[in-house]
């Protein structure tokens, strides 16, 4: 058993290996997919050693170098942190099998870069988990928008290649036409950049110059999807399903909201935010963007579209959340990355899974796919019923925790926005279910006949993980608690 | 040995590439010419690297040329800002020569190729001459050599496309009025302090910010060299010149040309003149400024429509010469480091890029942007080198170009300018459209029918990845870079060289 600091020294190797071996290794596909699983499952353990590790008190800080004087690339561990890398590293795991299943189905062309890139992102994102300061994280930040740039152009259509423009063209504008300026002017005013507990700007900055560098963050931090740069998100769809799954429902996305909620805490201050009040306008911002996105989103035929939509509404809740500025925003924020993450990535892998199995994309040709389907529709089932909040599913809790905040801070209207928001979530999720189940196939329809009685499920290896993200959000109803308990630990 | 090479180490540096030059006359073979030029070159890279470790451990270095003392003599002087200086033009030097000789055997005509390699030592002399010295004229003998050089390497550029003589043409011109009044300006300094030592002329001048004929003097000389830097809107020479020169003229120009003329028009404004004169004060803020910031963006959006690739880069290089005379016109330590690194960096990230297409032009015969379609897997280490490079230019953390950008960021808001931080950023997004429609036509465009797998030779590949390499390795470990720019700032503003 190694121990735990050099486990958290090898959480940020084992993923460079991996890619570099995974290269190396792109010959023989057998092989390549072998090396690509392992490295998700040692890097998966190791977190878990870290993460045992950090519970003991045994890992403490590691400084890389300094790029510019005084500001170290370094990395630290703090809750949030702990269970955004536990995430993502876990569900890499699912998301391999699950892509090996995906991109044999469709003999997808250039393999080896996309799991060369998908390699790279998984480490930009724990190492954004782990980012100790604002500069180490921007600078992760930036090389995960580059590394998943090649995955969103991926089929090399024109069609790819201008979603990927707009996808590279939002996130790179924003990040360093705003969040540099954010950072660099936190640099100036306050001369560290190191997050702690109570933020590092109170009593450096004029009180009104605020709202306007928590917007040069909010807008900057593009990945969270906040309106009116949530294009990117729906153009990213044009990447294979895997991509979208991991990536823009749990790792690329999530590291945006990530950061909002460290930005929030540790380098505002819940406590300064609240008494100052400069973050009021963003939670109408966020509440606009969380009902005008479940909108758009009923409007949407094809279906990774409407889920794409759907993630932009349900990130809005985290920045809904940090925007709060209360200790139960915060912590509803941060338990909803977890419930949304298994919830959304289910229902993605089940959208790869029908286009896999019967090549359709529009939910108006999806009736009575269910029948032949059950195991997928059912995944995406549960999947959608923890998106809307219903118990006994983890989605639930982290509603629960932001009506609790709002209530607490007396907005009664962001209560109410949150009810409508989950009734629109039912008018957009549920729908494909039922149409799925209860609508008769249409006669003869598709191209292969569907109607001999047989099941047409997709490939196992598409089947297993989503069933399995589906069964976790319903340990994660049950094990919610611990999880809460644990993400308070990072306001003390 | 060793102790005449210390003792002597300033002048080597410059006679060294001015003696080896006409050597290759005599005995016009190319591929002795080649072999000869790349022996004296990494000569005195390696002398540069001697320089820049003796400034490290003494303030400065004063050499008096033939033992004739300053002022009346001429005066070598050599501090942080210009031993930076010239090691990136030795280094780049060494690098381009190690690179050109299938880029030179393919675009020069046969019986010129000897001349090449003879006009781009006598260009490196000329160069580090002008960054060495620490006499106002002989700074202007050095620059009519470096550029005299230059205009014929442009020229030499006529065989592959007749335009390049009419640029050559137009660069002569314009350089020549620039050397021009450059000397106007000398004259009229030494007609007011009868002295030509840059050092006796900052304490000469230093009570005399009233005297007509001094700004008279100042303003000559800033248009003068700013003809040199290529400040905009005085770059009209520079997109033909760098489009039509060969692939390697380019490289070599580009990393290192405009990059001694920034230096010397520093060393002019802060240590000859000091901003303890008002008049330049007034000029910094109401001229330098606002043309800074427009040079970061017209050529930029200029960039952003070209159609060929090199006079894209052309372009963009206009725009990045308008971050360093931002940094200049702030005249703060911290946007002079800003400044003196981006000098460094540029020059690498330039350098890199134009090699890159030096590749493409020595296999494509083109670098027109619609027939780089599939570069990436025709040429896949090129193409790596070349987005590696575009990243830099943007500004991408991990490389270069976001250390002089944090820098130059850093230092507006340090002098109460946020602002600029903003219009900073804004021009780097521009450079993100330019670099990315080569990035995508080369990655993400089917490869023509019939075009098969032909990357470049490794005598190219090996140099040019040495500079994308330096790209990412200068942008994650500063410690050289960023001290060896704090010192030239602080050697710039603190005083006489």
């Amino acid at each position: 058993m190694i121990d735990a600091q050099t486990a958290f020294l090898a959480a940020f190797i084992i993923p460079a290996i991996g890619a570099v071996l995974i290269a190396l290794t792109g010959k023989s596909p057998n092989l390549r997919e072998t090396v690509t699983l392992i490295t998700a499952i040692i890097l998966f353990a190791d977190i878990l050693i870290v993460f045992h590790g950090y519970l003991a008190g045994d890992v403490s800080e590691i400084i890389v170098l300094e790029i510019i004087p005084s500001i170290p690339i370094a990395f630290e561990i703090e809750p949030l942190g702990m269970i955004f890398a536990t995430l993502a590293s876990g569900l890499w795991i699912l998301n391999s099998i699950y892509s090996i299943g995906y991109m044999r189905g469709n003999n997808e062309e250039n393999q080896t870069r996309f799991y060369v890139c998908f390699a790279i992102a998984i480490g930009s994102t724990v190492a954004i988990a782990f980012a100790a300061n604002m500069f180490t994280l921007f600078v992760f930040y930036e090389v995960l928008t580059l590394s998943t740039y090649p995955l969103v152009a991926h089929k090399e259509t024109e069609e790819a290649r201008r979603g990927a423009r707009v996808y590279f063209g939002i996130l790179i504008s924003t990040s360093i036409g705003f969040l540099l300026v954010a950072v660099v002017w936190t640099w100036i005013v306050s001369g560290t950049l190191d997050f702690e507990l109570r933020g590092i700007l109170s009593g450096k900055i004029d009180e009104p110059l605020l709202p306007l560098l928590l917007a040069l963050y909010m807008f900057g931090i593009g990945k969270a999807a906040l309106m009116p740069f949530h294009r990117w998100l729906p153009n990213a769809m044009v990447a294979p399903t895997p991509v979208s799954a991991l990536l823009h429902a749990v790792a690329v996305v999530k590291a945006g909201v990530f950061t909002v909620l460290k930005v929030t805490v540790y380098i505002f201050g819940v406590d300064f935010l609240s008494t100052t009040g400069a973050s009021q306008w963003l939670m109408w911002l966020a509440a606009f963007t969380i009902l005008a996105s479940s909108l758009i989103a009923m409007t949407k035929d094809n279906l990774k579209a409407r889920l794409a939509y759907s993630t932009i509404s349900q990130l809005s809740y985290i920045t809904l959340g940090a925007a709060l500025a209360t200790s139960m925003g915060i912590i509803g924020g941060a338990l909803h990355i977890v419930m949304h993450a298994f919830g959304k990535i289910t229902l993605f892998m089940c959208a790869g899974a029908i286009y896999v199995a019967h090549h359709k994309t529009e939910i108006s040709d999806m009736k009575g796919l269910g029948r032949v389907m059950p195991w997928t529709f059912g995944a995406f089932l549960v999947g959608a019923l923890s998106i809307i909040g219903l118990p006994p599913l983890g989605g639930a809790w982290s509603k629960f925790a932001l009506m609790i905040a709002a209530a607490d801070t007396g907005q009664l209207v962001m209560m109410g926005v949150l009810m409508v928001s989950s009734v629109l979530n039912v008018a957009y999720l549920l729908p494909i279910v039922f149409r799925g189940f209860f609508q008769p196939l249409p006669e003869g329809g598709g191209a292969t006949s569907l109607n001999d009685g047989k099941l047409h499920e997709a490939p196992l290896f598409c089947i297993i993980p989503p069933v399995l993200t589906a069964f976790g959000c319903l340990l994660l109803f049950i094990y919610a608690d611990p999880i809460r308990i644990f993400i308070a630990l990072m306001l003390e | 040995m060793l102790d005449f090479v210390t003792e002597h180490l300033p002048a080597l540096q410059v006679v060294v590439p001015l003696i080896a030059a006409p050597v290759i006359l005599l005995y016009q073979k190319e591929a002795f010419a080649w072999g000869w030029a790349l022996l004296t070159t990494w000569t005195t890279f390696a002398l540069s690297g001697l320089l820049v470790h003796e400034v490290f451990s003494q303030e400065f270095i004063s050499y008096d040329l033939g033992g004739w003392a300053p002022p009346l003599g001429i005066e070598y002087r050599v501090d942080a800002a210009n031993a930076l200086v010239i090691a990136i033009v030795a280094g780049i030097a060494a690098l381009v020569t190690t690179y050109a000789r299938k880029s030179i055997q393919a675009e020069v005509q046969g019986r010129n190729q000897p001349f090449f390699y003879v006009l781009l030592l006598l260009c490196v002399s000329g160069l580090i001459g002008v960054a060495i010295t620490g006499d106002a004229f002989n700074l202007f003998v050095f620059l009519e050599i470096s550029s005299l050089s230059t205009y014929t390497m442009v020229a030499l550029g006529g065989r592959r496309d007749r335009r390049a003589y009419t640029a050559a043409i137009r660069y002569l011109i314009t350089g020549t009025i620039g050397a021009t009044f450059y000397v106007i300006g000398v004259g009229l300094l030494y007609m007011v302090t009868g002295t030509l030592n840059m050092a006796d002329l900052a304490v000469s001048i230093a009570g005399m910010d009233n005297n007509t004929t001094v700004q008279a003097a100042f303003a000559f000389i800033v248009i003068g060299l700013g003809l040199k830097v290529a400040i905009f809107p005085l770059h009209l020479w520079l997109p033909n010149a760098y489009t039509y020169a060969p692939s390697v003229v380019t490289i070599f120009l580009a990393a290192t040309s405009t990059k001694v003329a920034v230096y010397a028009l520093m060393r002019f404004l802060f240590t000859v003149f000091g901003i303890r004169f008002d008049f330049e004060l007034d000029s910094l803020a109401f001229l330098f400024l606002p043309l800074a910031i427009m040079g970061m963006f017209i050529p930029s959006i200029v960039a952003a429509f070209q159609v060929d690739v090199k006079r894209l880069l052309a372009y963009s290089s206009v725009a990045q010469i308008g971050y360093m005379l931002l940094g200049i016109s702030l005249a703060t330590s911290a946007s002079l480091t800003a400044t003196s690194i981006h000098l460094f960096n540029h020059a690498l990230m330039k350098a890199a890029l134009f090699m890159a297409l030096g590749a493409v032009m020595l296999r494509l015969k083109s670098t027109i942007i619609d027939d780089l379609a599939g570069i990436g897997k025709t040429m896949p280490w090129t193409t790596a080198g070349f987005a590696l490079g575009g990243l830099s230019l943007i500004g991408v953390p991990l490389t270069v170009g976001f250390v002089s950008k944090w820098l130059l960021i850093q230092a507006s808001f340090a002098s109460q300018q946020p602002w600029l931080a903003g219009l900073i950023v804004v021009s780097s997004l521009i450079a993100v459209v330019y670099v990315w429609r080569v990035v995508e036509v080369a990655y993400f465009s089917p490869v023509p029918e019939g075009r098969v797998r032909q990357e470049a030779p490794l005598s190219m590949l090996i140099p040019m990845w040495v500079l994308v390499a330096a790209n990412i390795y200068f942008g994650i470990d500063t410690d050289i870079t960023i001290r060896l720019a704090s010192l030239a700032a602080e050697a710039l503003l603190g005083g006489a060289p």
